[in-house]
Formats: structure tokens, sequence, C-alpha cells
């Protein structure tokens, strides 16, 4: 479904990526871990055409993306949870769900969708009128992964949806994560620090360092493999 | 009380102009954060293509309120087109760059803009005619508070309300709210930044323009040099009310616009500019951010 392919990505002169390749199957969950300052946001940022690559391929169902406009690449039907939420702060929590269905123009679709991410997350329908900046951490987060969920997305990459966040909310929207990926069948690209949690949840898994992949295995290998134990799990 | 009936009245009218003109520079600096100093010459602009419509037209005998109309209409185009053209010719390529650029590039084009008019025009004040009639049911109050000046006041609140509802109501509004607060998570969604960024322009200056033909057509004479002077102190008033808040802008534009009337009432008025530039200086003493404005810490 996703396909990268040896992508270099640069701050200027410094290179966050440094030739990485990997591969998202259509209807999985996949994730990438690593330490900070690997390169995980960029390699989403690079997705996500924030921050283009400088060389390298980025397919999506076959298509190059990586020299679309963000826009387009959202259009296309991959939508970001960026890390740290970006909750648009004055806009209110009903406008933050319009503003993730920008692209699209069927209206009942929209009052659709948002029924639904108010059924994923409850707390957010008493919340409808309230600005974004106001939610706790935790709401933030639903609200985000909501907000995401609006443009239908093929592909949803997720920003350590984990970071800051109590341990029972942390378990609640990791669940919602599985739900939307089984019942949305929505293939889901997770990003976390927080490699136990995240290699429970996924099928797949990649090992960052550096700008570079070091490692690819499915994620109950990698959960018992004894380098992801040491330098990830604490183990 | 009927004198300072007359200098709130005055001082209203003259606030006005000042908020409508105020927006446009807080609507640009909430989307790139840049001080458009090109914004006063649109407004200068705006009041020459109003002349020129308006010459014309009175050449074939249409009557002042549907001259006022059309040279307006004819002015916020024409503005307006100058404002896109400005933003694509001395912003954008300057997206990425340090911040002094592109505030370079606008004073840069802020003199082009005046001499290409003085070259084109004149340096003289050239007359322009007043285009808002006389109204019957004024004559009353015409000592304190002329048909100009309820012509002004309605039309910028009138345009003002439109704007409102625009940003408040309406999908493109939404994205230039969303823009505003968080551009890289705009882009996320879905949203055409470059393409918010030249409506606020197309915006801004339309309003620009619906300022120049007004304040024109009350003072009676325009130059090149009218758009530097009215820049100015909009530029303040959006200042004083918190440069990239909306409502900041418009309260703005009343306060500086009653400081000025009173002070110039009731002092003299050789220092109307004294106490709109003091009044600056104090905002910024003891409230850095302006009245609405919200102090926030540099985003990383």
């Amino acid at each position: 479904m996703l396909k990268l392919v040896n992508v270099k990505t640069s701050y200027g002169n410094i290179e966050a990526l440094k030739g990485i390749s990997m591969e998202v199957h259509e209807g999985e969950i996949i994730t990438l871990i690593g330490s900070n300052g690997a390169g995980k946001t960029t390699t989403l940022m690079s997705i996500s055409g924030i921050t283009p690559p400088r060389a390298g391929e980025i397919l999506f169902m076959g298509r190059p993306i990586h020299n679309m406009s963000p826009d387009m690449i959202v259009s296309h039907g991959i939508s970001q949870v960026p890390e740290g939420r970006h909750i648009f702060p004055e806009l209110s929590v009903m406008e933050n769900l319009h503003m993730g269905a920008f692209l699209r123009t069927d209206r009942e679709g929209i009052a659709k969708d948002i029924d639904y991410v108010f059924g994923l997350f409850p707390i957010l329908t008493d919340r409808r009128h309230q600005a974004g900046g106001t939610l706790s951490g935790g709401e933030q987060q639903m609200l985000a992964i909501s907000r995401a969920l609006m443009a239908r997305p093929r592909l949803l990459l997720l920003d350590e949806p984990s970071l800051g966040l109590a341990p029972k909310v942390v378990k609640q929207i990791f669940d919602i994560i599985r739900r939307i990926n089984t019942e949305q069948k929505t293939t889901v690209f997770l990003v976390e620090q927080n490699a136990n949690l995240a290699l429970q949840a996924a099928h797949r898994g990649y090992v960052m360092e550096n700008g570079r992949i070091v490692l690819e295995d499915h994620a109950d290998r990698l959960l018992s493999n004894e380098e992801v134990k040491k330098a990830y799990l604490g183990m | 009380m009927e004198y300072f009936t007359q200098l709130f009245l005055g001082g209203l009218t003259r606030g006005s102009i000042y908020a409508l003109i105020a927006l446009g520079y807080t609507m640009v600096y909430g989307i790139i954060e840049l001080i458009n100093f090109t914004h006063g010459e649109i407004y200068m602009i705006g009041a020459f293509t109003a002349l020129i419509t308006a010459s014309v037209l009175t050449l074939y005998g249409f009557n002042e309120l549907s001259i006022l109309v059309m040279a307006s209409l004819v002015a916020v185009i024409y503005s307006s087109a100058y404002g896109y053209t400005i933003e694509k010719i001395a912003y954008k390529p300057l997206r990425h760059a340090p911040r002094l650029s592109p505030l370079i590039s606008a004073i840069g084009m802020s003199i082009f803009l005046q001499n290409y008019v003085l070259l084109a025009q004149t340096s003289d004040f050239v007359p322009f005619p007043a285009l808002v009639p006389e109204f019957a049911f004024m004559k009353a109050y015409e000592h304190i508070f002329s048909s100009a000046e309820l012509m002004i006041l309605l039309t910028t609140t009138v345009v003002m309300i439109i704007l409102s509802c625009v940003i408040k109501f309406t999908k493109t509004g939404m994205a230039m709210r969303a823009t505003a607060q968080d551009r890289k998570m705009a882009m996320l969604v879905g949203v055409d930044v470059n393409r918010i960024i030249s409506v606020t322009f197309i915006i801004g200056s339309a309003l620009a323009a619906v300022g120049g033909v007004l304040i024109a057509s009350h003072i009676g004479q325009i130059n090149f040099y009218i758009g530097f002077i009215a820049g100015i102190k909009a530029f303040t008033a959006a200042v004083l009310g918190g440069i990239g808040s909306i409502p900041g802008a418009v309260l703005g534009g009343f306060v500086l616009g009653w400081t000025e009337s009173f002070a110039t009432g009731y002092v003299s008025s050789d220092y109307e500019d004294v106490f709109a530039f003091a009044l600056l200086v104090l905002i910024l003493i003891f409230r850095p951010a302006g009245i609405l404005g919200k102090s926030k810490s540099e985003k990383v």
C-alpha cells in the first residue's frame, strides 16, 4: 500500500533520514520504534509532504506521492495525527472535526462520521461546543485521532499517541486504534517511543536508529528479540 | 455636551476607518506573521482608482450615490488584484527566508508603489469629489454629524459584519482561523495554505480600498502619500488592539479614533499625532501584546 524506497530527508545540512526503505501492507498496523531523534517524526512528515524528501521515492497505492503538496496527499487518503496533537486551540471541538473533513464535500457522510467518532469517544460529545484548547491532554488526543478519521483515510499515521497521557487513557486510545483497524479496515502506521505498547498493538515493526532502519520483523518476534529488549523495552 | 457628542461621533467615524484598514494588517499578520507595509499603498491605490472611475462616470452624468457605489466596486477589484499580486511577487518567494527578508521586501514594495503613483499621477494633491449626497433627514444634526460621516459609519459597520460572518460561518473562514492558529496542522488536514494566504490578502485589500474611497470622498483631496500616514495610523490601531486579533483591530481602531478626536477637541489639533503615538508607546510599555492580544511564547 505504502512503499518508501531509499528516502532521504534533510533539514538544511542535517540529514535526518539517511535512505530508509519500508513497506506497509493494506489492513495492517505497523509500528516504527526508536529513540529520540532517530528520525521517526521526520519519516511521517516526509510521507505527509510537510518535509518532502530530498531523494528517494514514496509510493502510495502504486502512485508516487513524494512530489505532491500536503493537501494532495491528504486527498489521496493519508491522514496524520502529529506528535503533540496540534488541536486548533480556538476552534470548537465540532470545528476541529470539520477541519478534519476539510477536503470532503459530502455533508451527509460528514455528519455520519461525526456520529461515528462521537461513538468512539463519547466524552467528546459533551465537549462539542468547547474550544479545543480547553480540553485535557487525553481528550485532545481523542479529538486529534477523530479529526484525522474525519478525512476517511485509508492510511492513518499516528505520532506518539501515548505521549504524556495517563496509563488508563493510553489503554483506551490503543483499544480504539485496534478497533479502527478492524472495523474501518484503516491501515495504521504507528510511531511510538513506548516500544512495548506499540509492538503489542502492531502486526509488524521497524526499528530506527540515527536515520536508518536497522531492524524489521513481526511484532511478536521483535518483542522477544534480545537487542530490542535491551535497547527499547528496558529488560 | 453637544461638543462632546460631536467629538465622540467624529472619533467613532475616524476610528471605524482605522479599524477597516487595521483589519488588513492584523489578518495578514495572523496568517504569515508579516507586517504588510504595502497595505497603506493599497488604500491609496483604491482612492486613486475610485477617483479615476468617478471622473469618467461623472462625464456620463450618473448621480452621486451610484458613482460612489460603482467607484467603490472598481476600487475594491483593482486593489484586491494589487494585493494578490504583491503577495505573489514580493512575499511568496520569501516564505522560507528569515523573517526580516519579507519585511524589507514589503518596505521596498511600498516605496515602489508610492513612486509609481507619483510618476503616473502627480505629486500635488488632487481634488476628490464629494460622493456622499447631503441627506435631508440629517439636516437637523448637520452641525455635529455630517451625512458623509454617517455613510462612513454605516458602510464600515456593514463591511465588518459581513467580514465576521465570512470568518465565522464559511469553510474558507474556518480554514483561515485554523491556518492562523496552527499552519502546519492546517496543511496536514488538507488546507492549501497558499490559497488561504491569497484570500487573506484579497480580503484585506478590499477593506483598505473601501476605507480609501470613503475617506477620500470625506476629506476631498488625495495624493500619492496618503497611504503612508493612514497605514501608520491603522498599524498603530492594530498593535493597540493586539496584532493578529480581529476584534482587537476593531477595538484598537476606535480607541485610536477617540484618542485623536478628543485630544484635538480639548487640547489642540496640533497634537493629534502626538497623542496617537504616545498612546501606542504607553500600550507597548504596559501591555506589549495589545489590549486583546495574548502574549504567547515563541513556538518551537
